[in-house]
């Protein structure tokens, strides 16, 4: 079996997906109703619909510009003109929460794509390789999951040096191996199911498989991996540069807005609670959406009684 | 059994050899000099030689390697860059802060978050199951350094009930106790929701066994049923939970120690990493995947020994 046939696999699946676009499109529409039905799952999309809304149109919403320094008006209570006061250097912190919603989406949303393909990759030549190479992987992934994060984090960035590119590096990595045990799973336990036997007794090319049989059967899983792993990413991104060892100053991340809190935290509480509110708002709202959208898209799961 | 053991700890050894050589290869590949970054622009050659030579990077990388797994094995992890301490004494210094916090703060997240589980399953499918179910997945989502910083922020700073910094005064049980409670609270809420859920699922499915079937028949309450017969073998996966679940607690223990300026671990790394201690980050960084390589090793030999199927994984 070689991964080498890929590139003449492309266009059935795009036949396919073409074909089945309505088809598709008729069954997210109806995820998103079940989703709906459930209060918390309902929540779930209110919030995070909200958040990504706020992350496309912040350059419109935002009233000032978010590295605006006033030194005059520092560290200002809520006002008419600062819905959120401003923080230690006159900034307006509306605007840069605003601007943070939009980094920690950006942040989020680059990480978990490339963590995805790079763990579809790995872990389909990990499931569909040779036995060694794939005891390799094996070995690899089991080394990633036994550092603990932060502290993997702290090596990487000591490296590389903080700034967004190594916070991306670092959440990619951290999270590969949990999508490629998933493909590698999904994989092996697929490989010899009839319906593949009979494809492969066609005749089938490697790249026919994966990419009309293997794949679509595992984007159910891919797709509630990635909402579950949200919270996660946004947490680290928000923890990180909280730290200091993510965005850099002056630009705004929820967790730089937090550490300026943390760092006059005797002298006003409005902008702990700006950046920690909308913080805790986006990983409680993609945490619900993501149990939710598991509720719905795997009802096995919720007949275990595991909700 | 013997042979599950044998191949556990063979698996947990090389994870720990990989992980070493990785950490190794990336701070050797480090882009550009580390002592001309760690000294700043205007170091002598000499002072980067000298540097260079006490961070042990002059030598070829596979005598760098060898000499560092040896130095490891003997317990040396080098010597701290800017102090010239001894690493492995600092981290031994430090330590145990780190340990108590951990242990503080799982212990009161498995004192509140089993009995919780267990209500959920006696009350279940009721609003009760629903409000713990909803405050469980809450507790989890919610990162523990923005609990850490809130809780400060409130019971330290504007109600002044608790310190705001330090471990407490040294031989001060009291104090010291007064020290641990934000900080293991902020590590332990997640937890709380973590381990009512987990115990609630396993438990759910114990309570389709036939020995529950019996305790019913025999007119038992179902309080009684679930927490005299129901949940000894439903906390058996929650072992496993515990100790997948130690590395979360360290990272947490990270944040929670700089929130509160705690000595521990997870500061030292901290300060290492912004003062580029290289030795002090290699050093931290190994020691707490080894315990944490430790933890996962044993638990699954506990469960190997409690459960007989989950031997088969590694045949």
């Amino acid at each position: 079996m070689s991964l080498n046939s890929t590139s003449h696999a492309r266009s059935p699946l795009r036949n396919n997906l073409l074909v089945n676009i309505k088809a598709h499109l008729a069954s997210i529409w109806n995820t998103v109703l079940q989703i709906s039905r459930d209060p918390i799952g309902a929540l779930g999309l209110f919030l995070v619909t909200t958040i990504i809304f706020i992350a496309f149109f912040a350059d419109f919403l935002m009233p000032y510009d978010p590295n605006q320094i006033n030194v005059l008006n520092r560290l200002a209570d809520p006002t008419w003109e600062h819905w959120l006061g401003t923080d230690n250097l006159g900034r307006d912190s509306f605007s840069r929460v605003l601007i943070g919603t939009r980094v920690a989406m950006q942040v989020a949303i680059v990480s978990i794509g490339l963590a995805m393909v790079g763990g579809i990759v790995l872990g389909l030549i990990s499931g569909y390789g040779p036995k060694w190479l794939d005891s390799l992987l094996v070995l690899i992934f089991d080394s990633m999951s036994s550092l603990p994060m932060i502290m993997f984090a702290m090596a990487v960035i000591t490296v590389l040096g903080p700034g967004t590119y190594t916070l991306i590096i670092v959440i990619v990595s951290v999270s590969i191996p949990g999508y490629a045990r998933m493909i590698r799973a999904q994989t092996l336990s697929l490989k010899n199911s009839e319906f593949i036997l009979a494809e492969r007794s066609l005749n089938a090319s490697s790249g026919r498989i994966i990419f009309n049989h293997l794949l679509p059967n595992v984007v159910g899983s891919l797709v509630i991996l990635a909402s579950m792993d949200m919270p996660v990413v946004i947490m680290l991104e928000a923890g990180l540069s909280f730290l200091g060892l993510g965005i850099k100053p002056p630009d705004a991340s929820w967790g730089t807005i937090l550490n300026d809190g943390y760092s006059f935290i005797r002298d006003s509480p409005v902008l702990i609670i700006a950046g920690g509110g909308p913080l805790i708002l986006a990983t409680l709202g993609f945490t619900f959406l993501g149990e939710s959208l598991r509720d719905a898209l795997d009802p096995k799961l919720k007949k275990r009684g595991s909700k | 059994m013997l042979n599950y053991a044998f191949k556990r700890v063979m698996l947990g050894i090389l994870i720990l050899l990989f992980t070493m050589m990785v950490m190794y290869v990336a701070v050797y590949l480090i882009p550009g000099d580390p002592a001309a970054v760690a000294l700043g622009p205007r170091a002598t050659p000499e002072m980067k030689a000298d540097l260079l030579a006490r961070m042990g990077l002059d030598q070829p990388i596979y005598i760098q390697f060898s000499s560092f797994i040896v130095n490891i094995l003997h317990g040396d992890l080098g010597l701290d860059v800017w102090s010239n301490r001894e690493v492995s004494a600092i981290i031994s210094e430090t330590m145990p802060n780190t340990m108590i916090l951990a242990f503080a703060s799982i212990g009161w997240a498995l004192a509140l978050g089993i009995p919780l589980g267990c209500f959920s399953v006696i009350y279940r499918n009721s609003f009760v199951d629903r409000i713990i179910g909803i405050l469980s997945v809450s507790f989890i989502a919610i990162p523990s350094f923005v609990v850490a910083i809130f809780v400060l922020l409130i019971f330290a700073v504007q109600l002044r009930w608790l310190p705001a910094i330090g471990a407490g005064e040294e031989g001060d049980i009291l104090s010291q106790a007064r020290a641990l409670i934000l900080p293991a609270f902020a590590i332990g809420l997640g937890w709380v929701g973590y381990l009512a859920r987990m115990v609630r699922a396993s438990m759910l499915e114990v309570m389709g066994e036939q020995h529950i079937r019996t305790a019913r028949a025999f007119g038992l309450s179902e309080t009684r049923v679930v927490f005299r017969y129901a949940l000894a073998i439903s906390l058996i996966p929650v072992i496993s939970l515990i100790a997948v679940g130690m590395g979360g607690i360290i990272s947490g223990s990270v944040f929670a120690e700089i929130i509160f300026a705690r000595p521990g671990i997870g500061n030292l790394t901290y300060n290492a990493v912004t003062s580029r201690n290289y030795p002090v980050v290699m050093g931290a960084v190994m020691v707490t995947t080894v315990f944490y390589v430790s933890i996962t090793v044993m638990a699954d030999l506990l469960m190997a020994y409690t459960d007989p199927r989950v031997r088969d994984v590694l045949k």
